[in-house]
């Protein structure tokens, strides 16, 4: 009776997806700022290319950092953005009260964020080809590599934000479209980690997509596959994932105890 | 898992938050089969008497089993033959009737899905409704459609909160009718919060009435309408609410 079901696990992914193709805008939306992201940076990057021989070199980082940074954003959003839907549908009491365990639940979740970013991302990369004669696809090994490590740091942070939720209700709402921004500037998205302040330095290596963008960086510009990086980054998100796992089963229980799973007009 | 005579079983429960005791050493048994009424004021206790035996709220100290289950530790063990209806908890507006009957479905681990959100669906008359979205319906629809996922599973235990609050008499009494009638063919054992007396008056066999945490009362509609000289559980229930106790204490 206590192992997870797929059942169950199918049951939520099909209720997500029943959610998505009701409503054209929220597709639209899930490919609308992946392309316009992709659309500046690119655009930039052609600009400073043509005017410094550094960047000339250095073809497609701007790109690769830019998409990359969305499947990391979009990976926490999806999977963050699927659970809101239960709170904003006041769903959350029957979902509590059904046989659905949590750990299937936070599947379920997991396996949304990898769809909506599937429709989000997928289109994003062809374009880039179009405009930019980037293919995100030919990195191949290293790709697979990257989006690996970058999915598990954002299933970490959304099944954490996700426990702020259950505990804290919509006023923590705003975390889950925020947090991740913090991301941004410590694991150096578009600069080299060498950059930074020394102290800041050892912020941004105990994060696991700083080893991603490194590892990239490596790859675009010296044509380098940096293992040692990415083995780093999966050890970091291992630790990461597992504090994670524990800070949403306190926070739940804690839910538990200060009654907030439930609000039944009492 | 013990077997255990009682579907539910609260002993000496009490829930205390940081700064209020919302239940306060309430204690009872519900038999298998057995409809009870849960009657109490707003902030008497009921929807967290309801919770912890759901296993949403743990207990600060006492015991609630379910089926011979402890909650809510092993509340998976029965989850499956549990449900719940209220009107404050919503199933998802944008999908269809029949979508979310059918993740509800296969949530509960129901066989024949299909067949079984038919049947529901002739018994609720929702047939017509089945393939529209859940949030375009009237507040009566939507009342049938949830009381459809709380059917779904045929649970041996239901768990009902104010489930016809905001409903006209009439559809309300059309929801009293389907809950007496599946109570009857499936032997569940219901427990049903309400601030409607009329209601309970009809379905229930045994009321236990609440107030600040502790329960006030806990007999039979007609033996507390007795006990109380009442005519009406409504007096009842207000002479509890005022502090003005049994007719015979009260020397009236």
């Amino acid at each position: 009776m206590t192992s997870a079901s797929l059942t169950r696990i199918g049951a939520m992914v099909r209720r997500y997806w029943y959610l998505l193709r009701s409503s054209w805008p929220r597709i639209l939306d899930l490919i609308y700022w992946p392309t316009v992201q992709m659309l500046m940076w690119g655009f930039l990057q052609t600009y400073v290319a043509s005017n410094a021989g550094f960047f000339a070199r250095a073809g497609g980082v701007f790109i690769g950092s830019v998409l990359l940074w969305d499947i990391l954003f979009r990976g926490q959003l999806g999977f963050s953005i699927s659970f809101l839907e239960e709170m904003y549908a006041r769903n959350l009491g029957n979902i509590m009260i059904s046989p659905l365990r949590p750990v299937e639940f936070v599947a379920s979740l997991m396996i949304m964020s990898l769809v909506r970013l599937s429709i989000g991302m997928v289109p994003v990369t062809f374009l880039a080809i179009f405009f930019f004669g980037f293919n995100l696809w030919a990195l191949g090994f290293a790709l697979a590599a990257f989006f690996v490590n970058l999915i598990l740091t954002s299933w970490s942070i959304g099944i954490f934000v996700s426990g702020v939720l259950l505990r804290n209700g919509m006023g923590a709402e705003s975390l889950a479209w925020t947090i991740m921004f913090l991301f941004l500037p410590l694991t150096c998205v578009y600069y080299p980690v060498a950059v930074l302040p020394l102290w800041l330095q050892y912020v941004a290596w105990a994060l696991p997509p700083t080893y991603v963008f490194e590892g990239m960086r490596a790859l675009l510009i010296d044509h380098v596959f940096r293992a040692d990086l990415m083995l780093e980054a999966f050890a970091f998100n291992a630790v990461l994932f597992a504090a994670a796992s524990i800070a949403f089963s306190l926070l739940l229980r804690s839910a538990r105890e200060q009654g907030s799973l439930l609000q039944m007009g009492e | 898992m013990p077997a255990s005579p009682a579907a539910i079983a609260v002993d000496r429960l009490v829930k205390r938050y940081k700064t209020a005791t919302a239940v306060d050493g309430v204690s009872f048994e519900l038999p298998r089969g057995s409809i009870t009424g849960l009657l109490g004021g707003n902030g008497a206790g009921k929807t967290t008497t309801i919770a912890m035996i759901m296993g949403l709220v743990t207990p600060t100290s006492g015991t609630v089993s379910v089926l011979g289950a402890k909650m809510p530790e092993q509340r998976y063990d029965v989850l499956q033959r549990m449900n719940f209806e209220s009107p404050y908890v919503d199933l998802p507006m944008r999908l269809t009737v029949r979508q979310n009957l059918s993740v509800f479905a296969q949530l509960y681990a129901v066989e024949d899905i299909a067949g079984r959100i038919a049947e529901i669906a002739a018994d609720l008359e929702l047939i017509d409704l089945l393939d529209r979205p859940t949030g375009k319906l009237s507040a009566g629809q939507k009342t049938r459609v949830s009381l459809a996922k709380a059917l779904l599973n045929r649970p041996d235990v239901l768990l009902l909160d104010e489930p016809t609050a905001s409903l006209d008499p009439d559809t309300a009494d059309w929801v009293r009718g389907r809950l007496e009638h599946f109570r009857a063919t499936n032997n569940a054992t219901v427990l049903l919060a309400s601030h409607n007396m009329m209601e309970v008056e009809r379905l229930c066999e045994r009321v236990i009435i609440m107030k600040r945490g502790r329960i006030e009362d806990d007999d039979t509609p007609e033996r507390l309408l007795e006990r109380y000289g009442r005519d009406t559980l409504e007096d009842v229930f207000l002479d509890v609410a005022r502090g003005r106790g049994h007719a015979a204490e009260a020397g009236r």
